[in-house]
């Protein structure tokens, strides 16, 4: 595989990760995490439309005029996810009434509409296609992690297995409440961005600002003169 | 001029930001996607309405308490009777045919329609079907278990659902809900199974016939008097679970299927009268 495409497929997952590097679509990640098996579904669904939306995006590239380029890239992204919701209904009926509204709002998920905009307007079909299917899985993984820690913490199961038996079931496990809602989808995803970053330093931003001690600072430009 | 372009390259080699590519281009889109997504719509649509009506039938079933992984949810399905009742008499009625009728169109049809005012309308469905479909399970002769279609507003959306009575029509065997749009994970919680099963036994209404049953802050104390007409509320979904209470409350009240309970309940007693040698049993 050519170094580029390797790049397109590989490089999303952790080195730049749509979540924890550009920090986009963490509505999804919060609302479809507290089971995995929701989550996976979930990861499917926007993984293929993602793929689908860059690879027909790209394809078109070169014809689409730009004044109207982001409703080309809408409608062509809303087309898709109302197929992806219509073969749930059809083929994987329990999960799409699970998922509810989720489908449908992968509409607005910025990692779709991201990486149309910014990768699949600019590169062939088959890199489009790749890094789409690339940043899918850099958006699965964050969601297995999270969708893992908070079924088997607040469920005590996984993929609806029982792992931890609950107190209420004749155990010792007491399931962490906390875990099925979505405030502790935000922590989780925050420890992950921590790690991730403690491997990787260089993703760590710089601060908006620095903060400068008042008596080393130039009389002259106080409030960051270095800009 | 504009003829000339088109004979040198055709459409495609018109630059981007000409005018009739611009239409051009959004029409051909417009078009493409149109097809695709219709195509998805109606070649999907056999398989989703069947799947629907499968979920709805396995619902009564396990609602009845009697589904079976091992058996088609079909042949289950042969020992429910459906019948129609007109709410506001609480009779069978034959107004309707039983198989082709359907509660959800009806109560969007004016011939069947009854709005409700605001002051009635507890679970804010705006109207309901003056019919409505009952499904009985049967133990031989006797009826075992009166399953009812129960509608409903939570948090966003309307709740569909079914609620088991025993054949004494006031205590609760089962509840189920199989379609709503609340939130997964908070609201959506009225799917957990074991949320549902704290329902069994619990009474809908007292002796007077005024539904009682309602949702709770926290975890019901089972030890208290008054319990059996109380159910544990859903950890963060307040306005979902109170839609389930006025759900509850209306359709077991006097506009949703009181009148069909209560006509229930005299048959039964009197029955019991009838037979006093059986009505040791209970």
């Amino acid at each position: 595989m050519a170094s580029e495409a390797k790049k397109a497929l590989f490089e999303p997952l952790v080195a730049n990760n749509p979540i924890a590097l550009q920090i986009l679509g963490v509505c999804s990640a919060l609302a479809v995490t507290s089971q995995l098996s929701v989550a996976l579904i979930m990861c499917l669904a926007l993984t293929s439309v993602t793929a689908f939306s860059n690879l027909s995006i790209s394809l078109i590239r070169n014809h689409v005029p730009s004044s109207i380029r982001i409703i080309v890239q809408m409608t062509i992204i809303a087309s898709l996810v109302i197929v992806v919701d219509q073969v749930l209904k059809a083929y994987a009926f329990e999960v799409s009434k699970k998922l509810a509204v989720f489908v449908g709002l992968i509409i607005t998920n910025c990692i779709v509409m991201g990486r149309a905009e910014a990768y699949a307007m600019k590169n062939g079909p088959w890199h489009s296609f790749l890094d789409g299917i690339g940043n899918g899985l850099g958006y699965s993984l964050i969601l297995i992690i999270v969708g893992t820690v908070r079924e088997l913490f607040g469920s005590g199961s996984l993929l609806g297995y029982q792992i931890l038996t609950p107190v209420s079931e004749g155990g010792w496990y007491t399931p962490n409440g906390l875990m099925l809602l979505a405030p502790s989808a935000f922590i989780i995803i925050g420890l992950t961005i921590w790690a991730i970053r403690a491997f990787y330093p260089e993703q760590v931003e710089k601060p908006d600002f620095e903060m400068q001690n008042a008596h080393n600072a130039p009389a002259h430009g106080a409030a960051g003169g270095s800009h | 001029m504009k003829m000339k372009v088109f004979r040198q390259g055709g459409f495609l080699h018109l630059p981007n930001d000409n005018i009739v590519k611009t239409i051009g281009v959004a029409t051909l889109l417009c078009l493409v996607c149109s097809v695709v997504v219709s195509g998805a719509a109606t070649m999907l649509k056999p398989k989703q309405v069947a799947n629907k009506l499968l979920d709805k039938k396995s619902n009564i079933l396990t609602v009845a308490g009697i589904s079976n992984p091992d058996k088609s949810v079909d042949e289950l399905f042969s020992r429910i009777e459906t019948r129609v009742v007109e709410l506001s008499s609480g009779n069978y009625t034959d107004a309707v045919d039983v198989e082709s009728f359907d509660q959800r169109k009806a109560s969007k049809d004016p011939e069947y329609r009854i709005d409700l005012s605001k002051d009635k309308d507890l679970a804010q469905i705006g109207g309901l079907s003056k019919y409505a479909n009952v499904y009985l399970l049967r133990d031989g002769d006797a009826v075992s278990k009166i399953i009812l279609p129960v509608k409903g507003y939570g948090l966003w959306s309307t709740m569909y659902g079914f609620i088991a009575l025993e054949a004494d029509a006031t205590t609760v065997s089962g509840i189920t809900f199989y379609e709503h749009g609340e939130t997964p994970g908070l609201g959506g919680e009225i799917e957990n199974a074991k949320w549902q099963k704290s329902w069994a036994g619990k009474k809908i209404s007292d002796a007077s016939g005024v539904p009682t049953l309602q949702l709770v802050k926290g975890i019901v104390d089972t030890g208290l008097a008054g319990s059996e007409y109380k159910i544990d509320g859903l950890a963060g979904a307040t306005l979902t679970s109170n839609g389930v209470s006025n759900l509850v409350q209306f359709w077991m009240g006097e506009n949703g299927f009181g009148p069909y309970l209560e006509k229930t309940r005299a048959a039964r007693s009197q029955a019991r009268l009838d037979q006093p040698l059986t009505s040791g049993k209970g």
